[in-house]
């Protein structure tokens, strides 16, 4: 796929999404998708479904096994739990993005961090509020068992060859971006993440700028 | 009819599974499930749902982040995405096993083997581990919405600094074991073929022995629980899941 300029009057959808939010939208066969890190060090946690089909989705395992690397960078193609390609990252000023630290939920943080923190928000809990009151599941709710493991944006788990696996400080910065351009209608179902507990997001979530361009 | 196999004096029961096979069953918590590598080589693809709570299901990220590992290994447990304990690893002879590389599938399958039908080779047919765990997670109500990322015993894959991918070939001997301590009653299917990065140009798929014995109680000093704080916190979910006191 080629990377084609980003000009303003190419833009068909432009929103701000707060830290903490949950975010779900269709971008459809061909159009372009740009998350932009506004501030800086936040982790975008992402999941993808063909639009059509919500049976199809994001899968990765496969997307890693596939590109034979655990991390995602520009010429990555996100793969479906059927191994098409659902969408390619064309364009990343990040530098590399994770794919195998999951999403942060109110049970796993009691795990992580301590039983108290159960009532603190989570990307799960932001997942599940999206698909709850999303208009576009009415044939076929989604549900909880539709959560599989998710990309997230912007974030650095880096693995050693003794198989070492850390979260480590954001390589992000103020501004940076990931665009990818979609090969089928993709629902895309972000929470942007509200993890206060790890160096994640700097321990200080903030906005995130969803461009769908064409 | 005494043509059954006998299992071995301390298992309640054990079963050999041929390679390229598919299985599912439930193990009880207190039960300790051992796969054995019978000829080295050999993959054991597995998914794990709760039995009450189908929905419940190893999830590879909390398992992962909770122990700062990307494989797993004794005294490791198997999280679930509930934040309990799904099993726990009690002793490992083969040190590594692989949870990032999937499973095989159809086209995969195909591109790397060929292709043989049932109707050419009967039961040594080409099967892959998508389908082969699709078929097994169908007998309990679940589907293609409960194929998550798995783990693959007996494999390894080496994760390189730059972030490849590498297998490691040769990596389990025959005789090789795992014993897999269950602290929730759980829903576990199987699939023993290849693993998708197996650069063995054959279809060569491996037996394993499955056997199953009664745990000893798990005691407050047990080394899987005390192996990392997380560790402890999640036994401490699934205690209250079961309602029972937490804190003994």
């Amino acid at each position: 796929m080629n990377k084609q300029f980003f000009t303003e009057n190419r833009v068909v959808y432009r929103a701000v999404v707060a830290a903490g939010d949950p975010w779900m939208y269709e971008v459809k066969a061909g159009q372009y998708f740009r998350i932009v890190d506004l501030e800086g060090n936040q982790a975008v946690d992402t999941l993808f479904y063909n639009a059509q089909d919500h049976s199809e989705r994001y899968s990765a395992t496969d997307t890693i096994r596939e590109q034979g690397n655990i991390y995602l960078t520009t010429g990555s193609v996100l793969q479906s739990n059927l191994i098409n390609p659902m969408l390619t990252i064309v364009d990343d000023t990040c530098g590399r993005h994770d794919t195998i630290g999951g999403a942060c939920s109110a049970e796993s943080n009691t795990v992580r961090y301590a039983i108290e923190k159960r009532s603190m928000h989570s990307c799960r809990d932001s997942f599940l509020t999206a698909l709850g009151k999303c208009s576009c599941n009415h044939d076929k709710p989604m549900t909880k068992a539709d959560l599989s493991s998710n990309i997230n944006f912007f974030m650095n788990v880096p693995v050693s060859p003794d198989g070492h696996l850390d979260f480590d400080d954001g390589i992000s910065a103020p501004g940076r971006y990931v665009e990818m351009q979609a090969h089928m209608d993709v629902l895309v179902l972000v929470s942007n993440c509200p993890q206060l507990n790890n160096p994640c997001n700097g321990y200080n979530p903030t906005p995130v700028e969803m461009i769908i361009w064409q | 009819m005494s043509d059954f196999p006998k299992p071995k004096p301390s298992f309640i029961w054990s079963e050999i599974l041929p390679g390229g096979a598919h299985w599912s069953g439930v193990i009880r918590r207190g039960t300790v499930l051992r796969l054995t590598d019978l000829e080295g080589n050999a993959n054991v693809a597995m998914l794990i749902n709760n039995l009450e709570v189908k929905n419940e299901r190893y999830n590879m990220p909390d398992t992962l982040k909770a122990q700062k590992t990307a494989f797993l290994t004794a005294p490791n447990m198997c999280f679930s995405d509930m934040g309990r304990v799904m099993c726990s690893i009690i002793a490992d002879t083969c040190g590594w096993h692989d949870t990032l590389g999937g499973l095989s599938n159809a086209s995969l399958v195909q591109k790397k083997y060929g292709i043989k039908t049932y109707q050419q080779a009967h039961n040594d047919y080409f099967k892959n581990a998508y389908d082969s765990l699709l078929n097994e997670l169908g007998k309990w109500g679940l589907n293609a919405s409960d194929v998550v990322p798995n783990i693959n015993w007996f494999s390894k894959v080496r994760i390189e600094d730059s972030g490849q991918m590498t297998f490691v070939p040769n990596h389990s001997q025959a005789g090789s074991t795992v014993d897999l301590r269950f602290e929730m009653d759980c829903i576990v299917c199987l699939s023993t073929v290849q693993h998708p990065l197996d650069p063995n140009i054959y279809y060569a798929p491996k037996p394993v022995e499955l056997s199953v014995s009664k745990a000893n109680p798990v005691l407050a000093d047990d080394p899987c629980r005390k192996h990392r704080a997380e560790n402890e916190r999640a036994y401490y979910n699934t205690k209250t899941y079961y309602g029972e006191n937490p804190n003994e």
